[in-house]
């Protein structure tokens, strides 16, 4: 008798399989598009101490309830917000910032060290403009630290910082140690000083 | 035998399919590496301000989200209309977040606990007065690390 030839196996409709798989994965799925603004609170205190600071260190930023801007009691729109705190930070009135290439003003702030930027905002101010204000903010800073950055190490911050605080990294040897001081050396040189206010209950 | 060979030279060959289940397997994959599941079904609506100085989210082991927004027009009328605070599947209040967060440290190992951010997905719409009081409370269980998690865009452009 002759070897019988098995039959072969029709693999026709194995696309179809694939398909319904592939458009079962589309819909229950989202593509991560998780990104955002990172911040450290500061820790509970019932009764938070007020530091003595001098006035001309702090640049107080006001929000109110028709989401208008106020800093240093004068009305601003918030597309001047960014250069205005850069202008702040960077000023060095005391001539002590030797990285510094602010205008020297003295009636602004000394250091950046020193240079605090306050926020407050109102209970009914939305969520948006909140982001907004504080996106310009952190925007500042950020823009002072790459360009530190850049100077000293040819690279941004921005990609120094992530890369440090990216769980993944302590995979590779001595990256995170390397990173280390180039951050927090930055980190002093432009403290993020922002701290808000706990708003007015009025909601 | 004339009528085989007419028909060999008149029509194209047949195109072989045996390779499509190979492309679409691949874009199968392609899709399960690169999206996250839903895990959970928002009763609220959660439309994120827009930012553009923003960092990226590590790991999702590593994060734990709460959302708040006004609830979704079907809800409208068992919750009401105002901002509400949604932890994973449920509608809560202010109170209920405290154990929340002990409840995401304790499902984490210790070493991932250090790493451990709070995403707060909130509407734009939202006022401020809920935002603080969600930061108050995440303050005091010491969960300091947030992200303000928001699409991307220019908040002050247009």
């Amino acid at each position: 008798m002759a070897k019988r030839e098995s039959p072969e196996v029709n693999a026709g409709s194995m696309a179809d399989i694939a398909f319904l798989l592939l458009i079962f994965f589309l819909v229950t799925t989202t593509i991560g598009v998780d990104q955002g603004i990172n911040r450290l609170l500061p820790r509970y205190e019932v009764d938070p101490p007020a530091p003595p600071i001098n006035e001309r260190n702090i640049m107080r930023v006001l929000v109110n309830k028709d989401n208008q801007l106020l800093v240093n009691e004068q009305l601003m729109n918030i597309k001047e917000l960014r250069q205005a705190a850069i202008n702040f930070l960077d000023n060095n009135g005391e001539g002590t910032c030797s990285y510094c290439k602010g205008k020297g003003d003295s009636q602004s702030s000394d250091n950046p060290d020193k240079a605090v930027i306050s926020l407050m905002n109102d209970g009914q101010t939305t969520y948006e403009t909140y982001i907004a204000v504080q996106n310009e903010l952190v925007a500042a800073y950020y823009f002072l630290r790459d360009r530190e950055a850049m100077r000293r190490y040819g690279r941004t911050y921005r990609e120094m910082e992530y890369v440090y605080n990216d769980p993944a990294s302590k995979a590779v040897e001595g990256l995170v140690d390397d990173l280390k001081p180039k951050v927090e050396k930055i980190q002093n040189m432009y403290p993020m000083r922002l701290s808000e206010a706990e708003p007015k209950k009025n909601y | 035998m004339s009528k085989f060979k007419k028909k060999k030279s008149g029509s194209l060959p047949a195109i072989s399919t045996a390779s499509l289940p190979d492309i679409v397997f691949m874009l199968l994959f392609f899709f399960m590496t690169a999206t996250t599941m839903k895990d959970s079904d928002l009763k609220i609506e959660n439309r994120l301000p827009k930012a553009d100085q923003t960092a990226k989210l590590h790991k999702k082991q590593y994060v734990m989200y709460i959302y708040a927004g006004r609830p979704k027009a079907n809800y409208i009328s068992g919750l009401g209309s105002s901002d509400r605070i949604q932890l994973n599947d449920k509608i809560s209040s202010v109170n209920d977040i405290k154990n929340f967060v002990l409840t995401e440290r304790a499902s984490r190992n210790s070493e991932d606990e250090k790493y451990l951010t709070t995403s707060l997905k909130i509407d734009k719409e939202v006022k401020m007065g809920l935002v603080q009081d969600i930061k108050t409370e995440l303050r005091k269980v010491d969960q300091l690390k947030v992200n303000y998690t928001t699409a991307q865009g220019n908040p002050v452009g247009e």
